[in-house]
């Protein structure tokens, strides 16, 4: 286990490192840059804000100060467009926003998710099932941009109860829209994997087995079904953590929650190149460390799984 | 000495009347599954139904989706509700332009791009799993882990960089789609070439001196077939759901053509002035297109691969 951790993590460095010199690249021959505006700055003026952030250096130099200032200093560099703020103060602004409200999106999701699938597969075929496999389906149908201004409609403007948007430092009232909006969608998707699937084990010879010997129904659900129902639910947790994460785009805009969302969208059409790489990084960095605990998380649930 | 009676000689008749046993083949079982689920099928002809909308509804329409109706503009809310006496079926947006031609259009544009992005993971995913699992060996790991690093950079941010790079048009937006849909195709297909690889049927193909690229393509390819064509039809979905998305933070397709996503993200700001019309005719036609092609899926996993249920 501890050397498969350590395989996976060696391999983890050249991936993120890959990464971080493919989106280089890719943004560096983009057209157009962030000083590019309708009046042409004069040259001089051009050439010293290019020299302030080190764009005349040759490229591989360029490249080799971000990697080395990444690795030793942990610095991202100073943004392009905010004069007084590098990307660093940027990310450790916005991201502890994001993380809270997606950390909470992702376990109301998974929570209520799996819930509405066991009940709908214990009890198939009956009034329960139907109403969970049609929540479901809408929950996916209707796209999560769509839940934010019709949460804000009900919730704001008719009923008056809670705050239409903004963050304050975090407080309930101001999570609630934010999180049913961001989860509902991965809500329904998790409901139907877990019905599915749960549906397929009962199915099998093991749960005959436990009922044959007499167990009660709750014992056979929580200590045979459960850890095999929930495999293939965990490997799309995994995805979904990191989606929740990213989803916070749009509810950075509806809610102006001041996440991460918003700093990366601003940043892609202001071309401020540095936050769009800082972003990303942090993204891809993210999604490789999921991956491996979801792999992990894999082997607790699968004894069957050696690593 | 036998009696010839008529009987025998029928029976006789019977014995020797040989028909070939008509093989089924997996194709004819699949389609004969697919249309006894009567949710697919009913599926099928609902969306059918709206791909006959879009071909002949705008023959109907008596406003270009380009108009602008001047006499309706700016005042949408008390005079632009869906009517026929002024031949805005589904009434008008905030601009006094037609919602019924603009909302046909969408819809194109969104079955175009669900289609098109599902077709670009079939053709590059199946094409780059088939080879990276039938060579096998370095080829095999370099190739998966160019995949793990594509997929380690999440989906929206691959699109928004992309669109922002190299320009927003109809285009680059199927590429971005295409660019990041085809990632877990290639890793399904390439799992199942690895357990096809090993079986006998291929090994006797190989010992008939069948080249390698034609048990490719003829040993191996239709084996992989059924898994593909389920997985890209959950993918129609996926992808129009992912360019609503786009829309929604205004990268995706540009003015006058538009899709369902900018329609629905247009309606619901305006929902607040009591222009209800603009969001609930984009969303009908959106939801309904993306229910229907989930259990279309859901009807083809059944009917072409009937073990994994």
């Amino acid at each position: 286990m501890i050397a498969y951790i350590i395989r996976r993590l060696l391999v983890a460095i050249p991936t993120i490192l890959v990464l971080i010199i493919a989106s280089f690249f890719l943004m560096h021959f983009a057209p157009g840059g962030p000083f590019t505006s309708e009046r042409p700055l004069p040259p001089q003026v051009l050439a010293n804000i290019e020299a302030r952030y080190g764009l005349d250096q040759p490229l591989w130099k360029q490249l080799y100060d971000y990697l080395f200032n990444i690795i030793f200093h942990f610095d991202f560099g100073p943004s392009f467009k905010f004069k007084d703020r590098d990307v660093n103060d940027i990310i450790a602004q916005g991201f502890p926003i994001s993380l809270t409200y997606g950390a909470l999106s992702f376990l109301a999701a998974s929570v209520v998710g799996i819930s509405l699938g066991i009940a709908a597969a214990i009890r198939h075929n009956t009034w329960i099932d139907y109403v969970a496999v049609g929540l479901g389906i809408a929950a996916q149908a209707l796209p999560n941009f769509i839940m934010g201004p019709i949460l804000i409609l009900t919730f704001t403007l008719w009923l008056g109860l809670l705050p239409g948007g903004g963050w304050n430092g975090g407080q309930w009232q101001y999570l609630i829209m934010p999180v049913i909006a961001l989860s509902t969608s991965y809500m329904g998707s998790i409901a139907r994997i877990t019905r599915s699937s749960m549906l397929e084990v009962l199915n099998s010879n093991f749960i005959r087995t436990a009922r044959a010997k007499g167990l009660p129904t709750r014992s056979v659900i929580w200590r045979h079904a459960l850890k095999p129902t929930l495999l293939p639910v965990v490997s799309y947790l995994g995805p979904v953590f990191v989606y929740v994460l990213t989803g916070s785009v749009f509810v950075d805009i509806y809610f102006s929650t001041g996440g991460l969302g918003q700093a990366y969208v601003g940043s892609a059409l202001s071309r401020d190149y540095a936050v769009l790489l800082g972003v990303t990084i942090l993204y891809g960095t993210l999604t490789v460390v999921v991956n491996l605990l979801t792999d992990l998380a894999y082997a607790w649930f699968d004894p069957k799984i050696r690593y | 000495m036998f009696g010839s009676s008529q009987k025998s000689a029928q029976l006789a008749e019977e014995v020797t009347d040989f028909t070939a046993v008509q093989g089924r083949s997996l194709w004819q079982d699949a389609r004969t599954r697919f249309v006894q689920n009567r949710a697919a099928r009913t599926c099928v002809l609902i969306l059918a139904l709206i791909v006959a909308f879009t071909i002949f509804g705008p023959y109907f329409a008596q406003w270009n989706n380009e108009e602008i109706d001047w006499d309706i503009m700016g005042s949408a809310a008390e005079r632009g509700m869906p009517s026929f006496a002024t031949g805005h079926y589904f009434g008008v947006d905030d601009l006094g332009r037609d919602l019924y031609s603009r909302v046909i259009q969408a819809t194109t544009t969104s079955l175009l791009v669900g289609l098109v992005g599902a077709a670009m993971a079939l053709f590059v995913g199946t094409i780059y799993g088939i080879i990276s699992g039938f060579v096998g060996g370095r080829a095999d790991n370099i190739m998966m882990r160019i995949v793990d690093i594509l997929m380690a950079i999440p989906t929206v941010l691959i699109i928004i960089l992309l669109l922002v790079v190299a320009g927003r048009s109809f285009f680059m937006l199927f590429i971005a789609l295409g660019a990041v849909s085809w990632l877990s195709m290639a890793r399904i297909v390439r799992g199942q070439t690895l357990a096809l690889k090993h079986r006998e049927f291929i090994e006797a193909a190989r010992a008939s001196g069948v080249s390698e690229i034609t048990i490719m393509y003829r040993h191996i390819l239709p084996n992989l077939l059924g898994v593909v064509i389920v997985y890209a039809s959950l993918l129609v979905p996926e992808m129009i759901l992912a360019e609503s998305f786009i829309s929604f933070l205004g990268l995706g397709v540009s003015e006058p053509y538009t899709s369902l996503g900018s329609l629905i993200s247009e309606g619901a700001g305006t929902m607040a002035y009591g222009t209800l019309w603009q969001l609930a005719f984009p969303l009908f036609f959106y939801v309904t297109i993306i229910i229907t092609m989930f259990f279309i899926g859901d009807g083809l996993r059944d009917a072409l691969d009937p073990k994994d249920r």
